[in-house]
């Protein structure tokens, strides 16, 4: 799991990185996007990776980690899920209204060269 | 008198400590809730709403700075509980001497925006206050918050409002400058974040002063993550303060900026700053055989090359407002590199230094608003004057054909009165430059001398080659601002283009003259204010009185019952 976990992220990221760095807008956007799931899944793991288990104490079960997932990081990537998403909406918003104003989606406005 | 002064606020504060630390992030919060509702067509009630908030934020940051000095040298930090839980599970907001001055500052810088804004810019757009409001709010909220997480949200509100503050105005040159720092700093915060997460998976807390608690006990084999968890928050909040190489977003967007909101802007770098200092001051003490701390040399090398390249750029800038974005860049590089020597003499005249430098480059933005449109009404203004004027330091005659007086006919000039507008803005654009330059007599040169002074040491210290290299780069920065900035208001002041007078609304001169104000009263007051920024440098370098104070707070008991889930099982 912590492999899978791992390489997911690191390709994530890696495509993130590449995206970013292109001169087309709309390409940046997914990007950044790429790299929040990547930054966000990150933030799980240093949590406790395990499966089936739940965050919510229940009676009868010793509160310890060996029982329960780590609800902090769980908050933590909620968090950092809604304020990416504000943010990249606010980013297409200015994405568009910069394509409306140079007609072209070049992240400096420039015309196209070919 | 000024001690008398703020002893009485403070004995008159105390009761509502410490509920008053969290007023500076409510307050703006409950105001940008309530501006939305009033609507923008109520003009009048939105800019009544907007500078009573404001004007009482201020208010309230000077009570603090009031309390927290009235200790004298013993550290008074005044600790609240938002939610009232027990310390390492709950947000903390901590207000110390450090905090309480960056608030004042902001508190300052923002009444004189709003008052400016309220002249013209307001109607450039919909949405201003209420988005001013958020954007005090999150400033506020980073400069009280001692919790790592909560220091990331308030960052982020900060930039939220900011991206929408600076397509204030719009136009394609704000759209494009916004698009770049949006995306550098979407980046930075998914770094920002890395390092909030390394952080909390070695030391499973992000309370700051618990980490810094926590830190110690942690194995060698682990300091490796701890560092690169340190270094990815530093990159970040490095972007943030627009340090060499991660500095060029800086001058394309906040030379765009409406000049209100350019003045605010100011203030972002600083926190950037701030965060740093907290954070390097908590989470990296000296270890090993080393006597400074991790990244000292980084920052202090940063730093110098932000300031040099600040400088070399200045020359060939002509552009008031790009000047002033480059001398914000110069001040946050001083600040970097002479914060990584970590000497609390030093820190001391860098946040002297701060206070004069921001409200310095503040007023400058707020002039070269009123420089250019001047300059708009009296010729044609070309759109781009780097490239349209010749280069600098060419006297090529430029503006001098026409009815020249060079030499004959000096009489016909004399006893020519300056319209009193022109010399309103000549001559609080020469405090500006006298403060960024650091000449005398005002409080720039009294905090470079400070700084430099402590560089050097006593007589007989050995003085490393990283310290001389301050000392000639500061200089050397200082000597190449003030040629520019004497260049361009040569330019813009004196050259005899015929040109009307400009027109000034003195709702416009408020702002401006209450910055010049401050400033003078800063350099007139400079004892006690260096006694105190220095008593703040020493708190903040030696992070165990603020550790401690977080430490031993604890939650108020509830009056009826104490079930609630952290506060009866913690002791």
């Amino acid at each position: 799991m912590e492999i899978l976990l791992s390489i997911a992220i690191g390709v994530l990221g890696a495509c993130g990185v590449w995206l970013v760095l292109r001169p087309r807008t709309f390409q940046v956007l997914m990007g950044l996007s790429l790299l929040s799931y990547a930054v966000n899944l990150f933030l799980f793991s240093m949590g406790s990776l395990s499966i089936g288990h739940e965050p919510i104490v229940a009676p009868g079960r010793t509160a310890d980690l060996a029982h329960y997932t780590d609800p902090m990081v769980q908050a933590l990537v909620l968090t950092a899920i809604v304020i990416g998403f504000a943010t990249t909406a606010l980013f297409l918003v200015v994405l568009l209204a910069l394509r409306g104003l140079s007609d072209s989606d070049h992240v400096d406005g420039e015309a196209d060269p070919s | 008198m000024m001690s008398a002064f703020l002893a009485t606020i403070a004995a008159a504060v105390a009761p509502w400590m410490p509920h008053l630390v969290v007023v500076p992030v409510v307050l703006p919060l409950v105001a940008a809730a309530l501006l939305l509702v009033i609507g923008e067509g109520r003009r009048g009630w939105l800019v009544a709403g907007s500078l009573t908030a404001t004007a009482t934020t201020l208010a309230v940051a000077i009570a603090l700075v009031a309390w927290v000095d009235a200790k004298g040298a013993t550290p008074a930090i005044a600790v609240y509980l938002p939610a009232n839980w027990d310390v390492p599970f709950g947000i903390v907001l901590v207000a110390d001497r450090l905090s309480a001055l960056m608030l004042a500052v902001t508190a300052g810088v923002a009444v004189c925006a709003l008052v400016f804004a309220v002249a013209r810019w307001q109607r450039a757009g919909v949405y201003f206050h209420p988005l001013f409001q958020l954007q005090v709010m999150g400033i506020n909220g980073a400069f009280l918050t001692a919790d790592l997480f909560n220091l990331f949200v308030f960052v982020e509100v900060m930039l939220t409002a900011s991206y929408a503050l600076l397509l204030h105005g719009s136009g394609r040159s704000r759209v494009q400058a916004s698009l770049h720092y949006i995306a550098i700093n979407l980046v930075a915060s998914a770094l920002f974040l890395l390092g909030v997460a390394m952080i909390y998976g070695i030391s499973g807390t992000l309370g700051m002063a618990d980490v810094a608690q926590k830190l110690p006990a942690i194995p060698a084999h682990d300091r490796g993550l701890l560092y690169a968890g340190a270094a990815l928050l530093g990159i970040a909040l490095l972007t943030k303060a627009a340090v060499w190489p991660l500095n060029f977003w800086l001058v394309p967007a906040y030379s765009v900026a409406a000049a209100p909101v350019a003045a605010i802007f100011v203030l972002l770098t600083k926190v950037g700053f701030y965060a740093i200092l907290r954070l390097w001051t908590l989470f990296l003490a000296p270890h090993g055989d080393s006597a400074a701390r991790f990244g000292a040399d980084a920052l202090v090398l940063g730093g110098l090359a932000t300031i040099a390249i600040a400088a070399v750029v200045m020359i060939v800038s002509r552009n008031v407002r790009r000047l002033a974005a480059l001398a914000a860049m110069m001040s946050t590089g001083t600040l970097v590199a002479v914060l990584g020597f970590g000497s609390a003499e030093l820190l001391g005249g860098a946040l002297y230094y701060l206070l004069g430098s921001t409200l310095a480059v503040a007023t400058l933005f707020l002039l070269a608003d009123l420089v250019e449109r001047a300059r708009e009404r009296g010729t044609d203004a070309t759109a781009d004057e780097d490239i349209a004027e010749p280069p600098p330091f060419s006297f090529d005659g430029r503006g001098v054909t026409g009815h020249v007086n060079l030499d004959d006919e000096e009489a016909a000039l004399i006893g020519r009165p300056i319209p009193i507008a022109l010399a309103f803005l000549g001559l609080t654009f020469i405090v500006c430059v006298l403060l960024i330059a650091g000449v005398p007599p005002l409080a720039g040169f009294l905090a470079k001398f400070t700084m430099l002074a402590a560089l050097v040491g006593r007589d007989g210290d050995a003085v490393s080659l990283l310290r001389w290299a301050v000392v000639v780069v500061m200089i050397a920065s200082s000597l190449v601002a003030l040629l520019v900035l004497v260049r361009t208001g040569a330019r813009y002041f004196w050259a005899p283009q015929g040109r009307a007078a400009p027109r000034l609304a003195v709702i416009e001169c408020l702002p401006i003259g209450g910055l010049v104000a401050a400033v003078v009263w800063i350099t007139v007051a400079a004892g006690p204010m260096l006694r105190y920024t220095t008593v703040a440098a020493e708190h903040v370098l030696d992070a165990s009185e603020y550790v401690q104070a977080v430490a031993r707070t604890r939650a108020v008991p509830s009056p009826t019952h104490d079930s609630r889930p952290g506060g009866g099982a913690v002791r």
